[in-house]
C-alpha cells in the first residue's frame, strides 16, 4: 500500500487523503445504502428485524441516515473539497499530518456510530443522534478539517478565490456552528447526555440545526462539487459569476431561517412560523440560481451528454437539485404542509435531494476523480458507468414517485370524515394502503444500491490494472 | 414576548429583506469586463462567464419578496405585531372545531338525549362508534375491540369494571386505575406457587392437590377480600373475576404466578379530557351493544 501511495504522489498537490477519502465515498455508499434497502424492506415485511433489538428499525434508521449523510455524504465532500481546493488554489494542503488526521478522526467516528446507534445509545435528536463523546470527536476532526481548508486557502497562488471554495467555506463553518449549539447538552454517564435546551425551544434549535444540516452540509457543500466537476467535466466555462455571488449570498442568508416549517401548528409560536415560511419561499430562487448556473454552463456542450455518462450523472443531479429545491417551498406552505407533514412525502422529498441530488453528483465526482487519483486516463468501464447512471435514475424515480403516492394518500385519508363527522379511516387503515407504495420503494432503493455494487467493482478494477502497470517492470 | 426580543426579531428580519433586496439590485447589470465575456480569472483550466442574471430569475426573487413582504404585514410574523387579518393558529382551529360542531351536533346530540339500551343497535350509531373507537381506542383494544395482553377484551360480556351503560360510560369518561398489590413479598414464594395451583383448579386445571389446599388458605386470608371468596370479582373494585378462565394478563402457570407475585397496574386513560359528552355517549352505546 505504501508503495501504491508513493507511485501514485502527485509532485505538488496531496492526493493520498483524497484517494482515501475517495474509496471509503464508495465502500461508506454501500454500507449507508445497504441499511437504507434493509430498513426499507422491514417496512414491507416488519419480521426482518428477526425479534433483535439490533436490528430493530428505531435503530437502523438512524444508522441508515448517519451513515448516507455523514459518511457517505461527509466522505464524498471531504475529498472533493481537499481536492478542488488544492487544484483551484494551486498550493498543497498545510499540512500532510494533520489531513490525515482528518481521515482517521473522521472513520473512528463513523465506526463509533455504526456500534453506538445499533446498541440503542442515542440522543434523540434527528441527524444529531451520536452521543457526547463522540459529538466531542466530531467537534475536533472539523476543527483540524477547517485548519487545513482554510489554511491553505490563505496560501493560495490564485489572487481570487473560487467559487467552489465559497460555499465548501461556507458549509465548513456553518456545520461547525449547527453541530457546536445544537448538541451542547450535560452528560449523566459516559453514553448518555440530556439536551440543555428543553420543550419547544429543544425543538427549534433541533429544526434550526436539522434544516441547515440539509442546507449547508447537504447543499452548500455540494453545490462547491457541482461548481468545480460541472464545467470541469464539460470542459466549458461557469455561466455566470455574477449570479454565483448573488446565489451564494441569498443563499447562506436566507437558509438559516427556514427550520421553523418543520414545526409548523405546533407549540412552536406564529410568529416563527411564519417567518419559516416566508423565508422557505424566498429561498426558492437562490436554491435555482446554482441549478441555472450548472445548467447553462453546459450551453454549447450538451453533445457531450450523449457520450459521457459521467457528464449525465452531473446533469441529472442538478435536475433532481432543481426539483427538490421547489418542492421543499411548497412543502413549507401551511396549507400544503398541513396535507403533507407526518406522510411519507417528506420521506420523498428528502430522498429526491439525497439520492437524486447528493448522491448523484458525488457519484459522478468520483468517477471524475478515480482516473486522475490513480494515474489511469479513464475508468475500468465506460460502459458499466452508464449502467449505474440509468440503475440509479430510475431506482430514485421509482422511490420518490411512490412516496408522493403514499403521502398524499396517507394525507388524505387522514383527514377525510363521513357525512356524520366522525373520521372516515382509522390510522392503521392509511397503513395498510400504503403496503404498495413500500414496495415499490424498496425495489427502486435496491435497484440504486445495486448500482453502488457496479460502482464498487468499475472502481476496484480501474485501480487494480493500475496495480498491474506498477508491478510489470520490476521482475524485468 | 418582551419589546426587546420583538424589535430583535423585527430588525433581524427586515435587516434580511433589505440586504437581499440591496444584493439583488446591486448586482443586475454586468459592466463588461472584457472582449470575450470572461471575468479573466482562471482556475485550474476553468473560467468564468459574466453573464447578467437570467431575468426570470430575478423577477421570480422578487415575486417572493414581495409575497414575503405582504403576508408578514397580513399575519403574525415580525415579533409582536399581530398581522392585519388577525389570525392566529388558535383562532383557526377554534373556528374549524365551531363549523364541525355546528355541523354535526345535532345529529350527535338526538341520540344523547336517548338511553344506551335503546341505541345499542341502531345502525347509525353501530357505524359512528366503530370510526370513533377505530381512531380513539382500538389502539390499545384492537380494531375489533377483542383486546390483548393488558387491554381487556370489550366484545364478550366478562368486566371488570362492571358492563351496565353507567359503568361503561364511567370507565370511557374517567378512565380506570387498576392496582392489583404485589403479593410476593407477604405471601413468600411458596404462596405464590399454592394459590397460583388453587386459581388453576377454579378453573378446572390440574394442579398439586396439597398445594391447592394450601393456596386456598392464603387465598381466603389475602385476596378474598378483594376477589370475593368464590373468585367471582368485585366490579366495584376492579377486581377481575379469577374463576372463568379469562386472563388479562396470560393465562400460563408463570403469568399467573407473575400476576400474584409482582402485582399489575392497568391504566385506562380518562378520554373525558378528549372527547365530549356526545362521542362518549355514541361511543358507549356501540361497547355496550357489542356484547348485547
Amino acid at each position: 500500500m505504501t508503495e501504491l501511495n508513493e507511485s501514485l504522489e502527485h509532485p505538488v498537490y496531496n492526493y493520498k487523503v483524497v484517494r482515501q477519502f475517495a474509496v471509503m465515498t464508495v465502500v461508506w455508499g454501500i454500507v449507508g445504502m445497504l441499511v437504507g434497502v434493509l430498513i426499507a424492506a422491514q417496512l414491507v415485511w416488519p419480521q426482518l428485524n428477526f425479534d433483535l433489538p439490533w436490528l430493530s428499525f428505531g435503530r437502523l434508521r438512524p444508522l441508515h441516515t448517519n451513515a448516507v449523510i455523514f459518511a457517505f455524504g461527509g466522505c464524498a465532500l471531504f475529498t472533493t473539497s481537499f481536492y478542488v481546493v488544492q487544484r483551484t488554489c494551486q498550493v498543497r494542503l498545510i499540512s500532510d499530518r494533520l489531513a490525515a488526521l482528518v481521515f482517521w478522526g473522521w472513520q473512528l467516528v463513523i465506526l463509533l456510530a455504526a456500534i453506538t446507534l445499533p446498541m440503542g445509545l442515542t440522543s434523540s435528536k434527528e441527524y444529531a443522534e451520536l452521543e457526547w463523546p463522540i459529538d466531542l470527536l466530531i467537534t475536533v476532526v472539523w476543527v483540524l478539517y477547517a485548519i487545513v481548508y482554510f489554511g491553505t486557502i490563505a496560501r493560495r497562488k490564485t489572487s481570487h478565490i473560487y467559487v467552489a471554495n465559497w460555499f465548501f467555506g461556507a458549509y465548513i463553518i456553518a456545520v461547525a456552528v449547527l453541530h457546536i449549539l445544537n448538541s451542547l447538552a450535560i452528560p449523566v454517564s459516559s453514553f448518555k447526555s440530556y439536551s440543555i435546551y428543553a420543550g419547544t425551544v429543544d425543538a427549534m434549535v433541533q429544526w434550526w440545526y436539522g434544516h441547515n444540516a440539509v442546507g449547508f452540509f447537504l447543499t452548500a457543500g455540494f453545490l462547491g462539487i457541482m461548481y468545480y466537476f460541472v464545467p470541469k467535466q464539460a470542459e466549458r466555462p461557469v455561466y455566470s459569476y455574477r449570479l454565483s455571488i448573488v446565489h451564494f449570498w441569498a443563499l447562506v442568508a436566507i437558509y438559516i431561517w427556514a427550520g421553523p416549517h418543520h414545526l409548523h401548528y405546533t407549540t412552536l409560536p406564529d410568529w416563527a412560523q411564519s417567518l419559516g415560511m416566508v423565508m422557505s419561499l424566498i429561498l426558492l430562487a437562490p436554491s435555482w440560481g446554482g441549478m441555472i448556473n450548472g445548467m447553462m454552463t453546459l450551453a454549447g456542450a450538451w453533445h457531450k451528454l450523449r457520450s459521457d455518462p459521467i457528464l449525465r450523472f452531473l446533469v441529472v443531479s442538478l435536475s433532481f437539485y432543481g426539483m427538490s429545491t421547489f418542492e421543499g417551498p411548497m412543502m413549507s406552505i401551511k396549507t400544503v404542509n398541513a396535507l403533507s407533514h407526518y406522510t411519507d412525502w417528506t420521506i420523498g422529498h428528502v430522498h429526491s435531494g439525497a439520492l437524486g441530488w447528493v448522491a448523484m453528483i458525488s457519484i459522478g465526482a468520483i468517477y471524475h476523480l478515480i482516473p486522475i487519483l490513480f494515474r489511469k486516463d479513464q475508468m475500468y468501464s465506460t460502459q458499466l458507468i452508464n449502467v449505474h447512471f440509468w440503475m440509479s435514475t430510475i431506482g430514485t424515480v421509482m422511490y420518490i414517485a411512490s412516496m408522493w403516492v403514499n403521502g398524499i394518500l396517507q394525507g388524505l385519508m387522514w383527514r377525510a370524515y363521513n357525512q356524520d363527522g366522525t373520521l372516515t379511516y382509522s390510522f392503521v387503515e392509511s397503513v395498510e394502503a400504503s403496503y404498495p407504495g413500500y414496495l415499490v420503494r424498496l425495489v427502486g432503493g435496491a435497484i440504486f444500491f445495486g448500482g453502488m455494487l457496479i460502482m464498487a467493482y468499475n472502481v476496484y478494477m480501474t485501480t487494480r490494472r493500475d496495480c498491474e502497470q506498477v508491478a510489470t517492470p520490476v521482475p524485468a | 414576548m418582551s419589546g426587546f426580543w420583538s424589535a430583535w426579531i423585527i430588525v433581524l428580519t427586515t435587516a434580511t429583506f433589505i440586504g437581499t433586496i440591496w444584493l439583488l439590485f446591486a448586482n443586475r447589470k454586468t459592466e463588461k469586463m472584457r472582449e470575450d465575456g470572461t471575468t479573466g480569472h482562471v482556475y485550474d483550466g476553468i473560467e468564468e462567464y459574466d453573464n447578467p442574471l437570467p431575468a426570470w430569475w430575478f423577477h421570480l426573487f422578487n415575486i417572493t419578496l414581495v409575497f414575503g413582504v405582504l403576508y408578514l404585514i397580513a399575519y403574525p410574523g415580525m415579533g409582536n405585531y399581530a398581522g392585519l387579518l388577525g389570525w392566529t393558529q388558535e383562532n383557526q382551529l377554534e373556528r374549524q372545531v365551531a363549523e364541525a360542531e355546528e355541523r354535526f351536533r345535532p345529529m350527535r346530540d338526538k341520540y344523547l338525549a336517548l338511553p344506551v339500551e335503546e341505541i345499542g343497535q341502531d345502525p347509525v350509531v353501530r357505524k359512528m362508534g366503530q370510526r370513533m373507537f377505530g381512531n380513539n381506542c382500538a389502539q390499545c383494544h384492537g380494531s375489533d375491540a377483542g383486546g390483548t395482553r393488558g387491554y381487556p377484551n370489550l366484545s364478550d360480556d366478562d368486566w371488570i369494571y362492571g358492563g351496565t351503560p353507567a359503568a361503561i360510560k364511567q370507565s370511557i369518561t374517567h378512565g380506570r386505575r387498576a392496582v392489583m398489590p404485589a403479593w410476593g413479598p407477604t405471601i413468600g414464594e411458596d404462596g405464590v406457587t399454592n394459590v397460583t395451583a388453587y386459581l388453576l383448579s377454579l378453573n378446572g386445571r390440574d394442579a398439586d392437590a396439597e398445594a391447592i389446599a394450601a393456596g386456598g388458605t392464603v387465598y381466603n386470608t389475602f385476596c378474598a377480600a378483594c376477589h370475593l371468596p368464590n373468585a367471582s370479582g368485585n366490579p366495584a373494585l376492579g377486581a377481575p373475576n379469577l374463576a372463568n378462565g379469562i386472563w388479562l394478563y396470560g393465562g400460563t402457570t408463570e403469568d399467573i404466578s407473575a400476576s400474584i407475585s409482582e402485582g399489575r397496574n392497568g391504566n385506562m386513560p380518562a378520554m373525558g379530557e378528549m372527547l365530549t359528552e356526545d362521542k362518549i355517549h355514541i361511543l358507549t352505546a356501540w361497547v355496550y351493544g357489542l356484547s348485547q
